[in-house]
């Protein structure tokens, strides 16, 4: 089976590149290939001048690698779980002690330094370990939805992190997330991944270019939609249907036309509620022919 | 949300392209030792939030064991059987059972990519975790061993001959422990292989040899916990035949250089798949 097919993708130094898609879309496959952890069967990683595929080990040190998972780290304390990065990243004890201290101090662990990472919240936990993830500096850092959980103080920690570490060492930062509202702010180029290909690469803003002429219309019926009603019966087989609620992409005149007809008369009684709003990268998503279960809003 | 725009960083999207060229450097390496110090410390201190009801567990199934088998031995060489075989299964339940379950559970649980890509030597993972595992079973074997020996009235004069067989049978338990979690292919495999090993470990070290069927026996010698016990055992004679003392502990080394190994390769085989 592959997980991904002919995936080409270029990123350039110093910036914060994505890659979006639902779960399964090939993300993690992409990733551990990139991190040395898997190989693939056939073509080239090239990391900043290095070839991974023929030199796997270099990866670990090129790169700092957050992943999902923390059971490596769940039993230390914050502080420790830093530290013991930092040394097996090849720091010397002082060294990662006072990048140790430097980093939680930056995050704002500093009070959580004793604490085991496992009696932590969920955002806290993720936050220790990108904390750890920090400590021995690498010019590229690879974020598995390093925000997962966290709280909107935490997420401004973690970009204002990374931003400081771009701007003063031009550092490259490769982030995968499933959450469409983060790639839109945080992003300089992203890559939307659908079952193991790449199908579209762009800036956010380029992305959503490609459906500019278009206007998301979403409709909630209160129990069922008012077929009876026949411009709403024609407007079926466009809408994405989930539950009461109908999603539409429209061009602008026929949005407003949509919502004259479900503002009055019969099917006004059925509706519930109504947006209107300018495309998303969700919007670029389905266009693009992406499958949107499993993309997270937040 | 601010984030620096290309354009404004310091060298900017030209000098991407200038830098192109040229490879960036390497991090350092981790150097054997000093990782292993590290993986080490880090390991140990997991005892204080993880492992100590595990280590009371140990401890007292070892004395239950004692405390029922006073009733049916009376002293003598079967006693110092006995003594030596719970002391020494206090170092099968940690460093064989608890480590193949940690390792088996890390590999499975996807927590071995965290070492995976950090550049340190996969011996260092390995020795550090069994190294810590084996110093966990300080405590409770010196507890079981100073018991038993009150409970049968054993000298205590040569027990100092621990500290060459709790590390030395701890490398071999603590090898087969690793190696055992990092080969199984599922984590319930990996807890199954600790708790079996231990049962083994259990039946073959505290029973006495001379009351083992043949077969059993065999199975008993190729226990590698067997020649802790033994080492340990001979120990509380009047006069103890020390170069079989030391022939004994030096099978408990051979086994662990051996198991470690096996389990340093099943590492970096399960680190990059």
């Amino acid at each position: 089976m592959r997980a991904n097919d002919a995936v080409g993708l270029e990123v350039r130094r110093g910036e914060i590149f994505g890659l979006l898609g639902p779960n399964g879309a090939g993300k993690s496959t992409l990733v551990r290939q990139l991190t040395g952890l898997m190989r693939p069967d056939d073509g080239t990683v090239e990391i900043l001048g290095h070839d991974i595929v023929r030199h796997p080990e270099r990866a670990a040190r090129i790169l700092a690698y957050l992943g999902q998972e923390s059971t490596a780290l769940d039993d230390l304390t914050v502080s420790l779980a830093a530290e013991t990065t930092g040394r097996l990243r090849g720091l010397d004890v002082r060294r990662a002690r006072d990048e140790r201290d430097a980093v939680l101090e930056e995050l704002g662990l500093t009070a959580l330094a004793p604490r085991p990472i496992r009696k932590l919240s969920g955002g806290q936990r993720r936050l220790a370990c990108f904390a750890a993830a920090l400590v021995g500096e690498r010019p590229l850092l690879v974020l598995d939805e390093p925000t997962t959980g966290m709280d909107p103080v935490a997420r401004r920690a973690v970009w204002a992190a990374v931003d400081r570490r771009r701007a003063e060492h031009g550092t490259t930062v490769l982030l995968v997330t499933h959450n469409v509202i983060e790639a839109e702010t945080v992003l300089d180029r992203v890559a939307v991944l659908d079952q193991g290909r790449v199908i579209a690469c762009d800036t956010p803003g380029g992305l959503k270019e490609k459906v500019a002429g278009e206007v998301r219309v979403e409709l909630v019926w209160r129990e069922r939609a008012p077929l009876d009603v026949p411009e709403v019966a024609a407007l079926r087989s466009r809408a994405l249907e989930s539950g009461r609620r109908w999603t539409l992409r429209l061009a602008p005149e026929e949005a407003r036309a949509v919502v004259a007809t479900v503002t009055g008369g019969a099917a006004f009684v059925a509706l519930d509620d109504f947006t209107l709003a300018t495309p998303s990268l969700e919007d670029v998503y389905l266009a693009l022919g992406g499958d949107a279960q499993g993309l997270v809003k937040a | 949300m601010s984030v620096v725009p290309v354009e404004v960083l310091p060298g900017g999207a030209l000098a991407v392209e200038e830098r192109a060229g040229a490879p960036a450097a390497l991090g350092p390496r981790a150097r054997l030792w000093p990782s292993l110090g590290a993986v080490y410390r880090a390991q140990l201190s997991r005892a204080r939030v993880a492992r100590i009801p595990l280590l009371f567990v140990a401890t007292f199934q070892s004395i239950g064991i004692m405390i029922l088998m006073r009733g049916v031995v009376d002293g003598g060489a079967e006693a110092q059987a006995v003594v030596a075989g719970s002391a020494v299964l206090v170092v099968a339940f940690v460093a064989l059972n608890l480590l193949a379950q940690y390792f088996g559970q890390l590999r499975a649980s996807g927590g071995l990519d965290h070492y995976a890509t950090l550049p340190v030597p996969p011996a260092a993972v390995v020795l550090g975790a069994a190294g810590a595992y084996a110093s966990f079973t300080v405590p409770g074997t010196v507890v079981t061993a100073v018991f038993g020996c009150v409970l049968f009235g054993l000298p205590l004069g040569n027990l100092w001959v621990l500290v060459a067989v709790i590390p030395l049978a701890g490398a071999a338990l603590a090898g087969l422990g690793a190696a055992l979690g990092l080969l199984a292919p599922r984590p319930e495999l990996a807890t199954l292989l600790g708790q079996l090993g231990m049962s083994a470990a259990l039946l073959l070290g505290v029973l006495p040899p001379e009351r083992l069927p043949g077969v059993v026996g065999f199975a008993r010698d190729l226990l590698p916990s067997t020649y802790g016990v033994e080492a340990f055992a001979r120990t509380f004679g009047s006069d103890p035949d020390w170069a079989f003392v030391l022939g004994d502990l030096a099978v408990c080394a051979g086994v662990g250089v051996a198991s470690l190994a096996v389990a340093t390769w099943a590492y970096r085989r399960a680190a990059v798949r």
